[in-house]
């Protein structure tokens, strides 16, 4: 219990800090285009509840979800077919390292030209970005199985469809998990990016319609709000994790042990 | 039941040609217990994945039950050396054992029976919702005999298994060996490159040469059935059995280093000055 309470001041012992340093900091100012966090945060609830909510939080979120999962998809099954066959990972290799230096954002202009400017031009957009990560990182787990590992399994006829749900995949979890975290922030940016460069709704649009008509405690908390998001998926994401690799934070903690 | 005939495996390596298995001719009839016993680097695991049709052999074939091996053939099981490196840490213990089970499509109540029963056999009952990495090595390579008993295997090939294990764990496990082979009157090959271990299990030892490896010496063990690690090695009969084993071996090096200073171009080899 004493643990727990000292975990959890930990954990917020800094954003506090930080929280109150910008408080006091700002609570005397007079700047317009630097409100005090009073005003901030008294703003925050009028703007972000009710109807915005509905028609700006929500398609924000559902779009960096399709993109993700559709980036999530393409990149375990492209990975895993590169990862396992050596003529297709030289093949592929120096065209998937050019693709990857390409800035995603870069893309949202090109993308525009085919995709318009509708949802499927940001999910595009998002996908494109947050599949490299995914990728790459499934290649290296698919490429690095224990060869013990594919000699037992060959030797009790494990192949096929049950060799690479049992074992396969299994075992390059982590590396496709680690690929899965960079995505996520990557996937953050790009669905504000996105939504900056042409749209009628989501969060990154209604930051810079604010930004424009000087609403800028407004534009403010669109930031917080921003951060807070991708906090709060980050902790999903830990959790998720956790049940998933709960295998393989034991085993790196008993060969610690040992 | 198993017969080598006259296999050879060479490596191409780095522009150089690595002999590892030169020529090896020998029969496991069924129901045997065998074991191969070899100086440390003489090719005993390639010849055991030529068994177990992991490698194809160079020249030469494997036959089991008279049909040439080429792929892993169905009525074999292998247990390897690395344990770590062979059960699946992501599965629990009876899952690890099921999974070769479920691929071959075993009903699900018989899969229950068979993995209930591997594992009660290798002294694990309480153990199959726990993960391999939770358990102690010589209880890891026990799940591991437990998955190849529940596969119902004609031969058992086993790379030797304990090689990871303390000296403790190691002699429990001989003796699960000998148990589990009386029981189940399976064909079980048992590489290693310990001496006393090769004379306390087999009914035969088969000595391989260094490398580039041929049979060196092969011989009965006409010791009780009924062994134990107390009475059995300090028997006069067993230390006759493991001095001959040893200078067989000891010979077979001796012959392997004449060979590479006779050859003198081969600096590396298993031509090692004696020390």
């Amino acid at each position: 219990m004493k643990a727990l309470t000292r975990q959890v001041l930990f954990a917020v012992g800094l954003p506090a800090v930080l929280l109150g340093l910008w408080w006091a900091a700002s609570d005397a100012s007079t700047d317009p285009f630097w409100p005090p966090l009073r005003t901030i945060l008294r703003t925050f609830p009028s703007v972000w509840t009710g109807e915005r909510l509905r028609s700006d939080v929500v398609p924000s979120v559902l779009r960096l979800a399709a993109g993700y999962v559709l980036a999530g998809l393409a990149g375990v099954g492209l990975g895993t077919l590169i990862g396992s066959r050596r003529g297709v990972r030289a093949f592929c290799e120096p065209v998937l390292e050019f693709l990857r230096a390409v800035p995603p954002p870069v893309l949202v202009p090109v993308i525009m030209l085919f995709a318009g400017i509708g949802d499927t031009m940001k999910i595009v957009v998002i996908a494109s970005g947050c599949v490299w990560p995914v990728l790459l990182n499934t290649v290296e787990g698919v490429r690095a199985v224990d060869s013990v590992m594919l000699e037992t399994a060959r030797s009790y006829h494990i192949g096929g469809v049950g060799r690479l749900r049992h074992l396969v995949l299994p075992s390059a979890s982590p590396q496709i998990v680690a690929g899965l975290r960079q995505a996520l922030s990557i996937g953050i940016i790009l669905m504000v990016i996105s939504e900056m460069f042409a749209a009628n709704n989501g969060i990154g649009f209604t930051v810079v319609q604010f930004q424009r008509s000087f609403a800028i405690p407004d534009m403010w908390t669109g930031i917080l709000l921003l951060g807070l998001l991708g906090f709060l998926l980050s902790v999903a994401f830990h959790f998720a994790e956790r049940r998933v690799l709960g295998w393989y934070h034991g085993l790196r903690a008993s060969t610690r042990r040992s | 039941m198993l017969d080598i005939r006259g296999l050879r495996k060479t490596y191409q390596g780095s522009g150089r040609q690595v002999e590892a298995v030169r020529d090896l001719t020998f029969t496991v009839k069924a129901g045997e217990l065998v074991c191969l016993v070899g100086p440390s680097g003489c090719g005993k695991t390639t010849l055991l994945k030529c068994m177990g049709g992991l490698l194809s052999p160079t020249s030469g074939e494997v036959l089991l039950d008279g049909v040439p091996v080429t792929g892993p053939p169905p009525g074999m099981a292998i247990v390897f050396q690395e344990y770590g490196r062979s059960l699946f840490p992501w599965m629990r213990v009876a899952e690890n054992v099921e999974l070769p089970l479920k691929e071959k499509g075993t009903p699900k109540a018989k899969r229950r029976e068979l993995v209930t029963d591997a594992l009660r056999s290798v002294g694990l009952p309480d153990a199959a919702d726990a993960y391999p990495w939770q358990l102690s090595g010589g209880m890891q390579q026990r799940v591991a005999i437990a998955r190849a008993l529940a596969y119902e295997p004609q031969v058992l090939l086993m790379d030797e298994p304990f090689a990871a294990v303390d000296a403790q764990t190691r002699a429990d496990l001989e003796d699960l060996v000998r148990l589990l082979w009386q029981e189940r009157g399976i064909t079980v090959l048992f590489v290693t490159h310990d001496i006393d271990e090769a004379v306390y299990l087999g009914e035969r030892v088969v000595v391989l040469s260094a490398s580039p490896t041929v049979v060196q010496d092969e011989l009965y063990i006409d010791l009780p059935d009924e062994r134990d690690q107390l009475h059995t090695r300090v028997s006069p009969r067993f230390t006759e059995l493991r001095t001959h084993v040893y200078e067989q071996i000891q010979a077979a090096k001796r012959a392997a280093r004449a060979d590479a200073s006779a050859l003198s171009a081969a600096p590396d080899g298993d031509g090692r000055p004696a020390g």
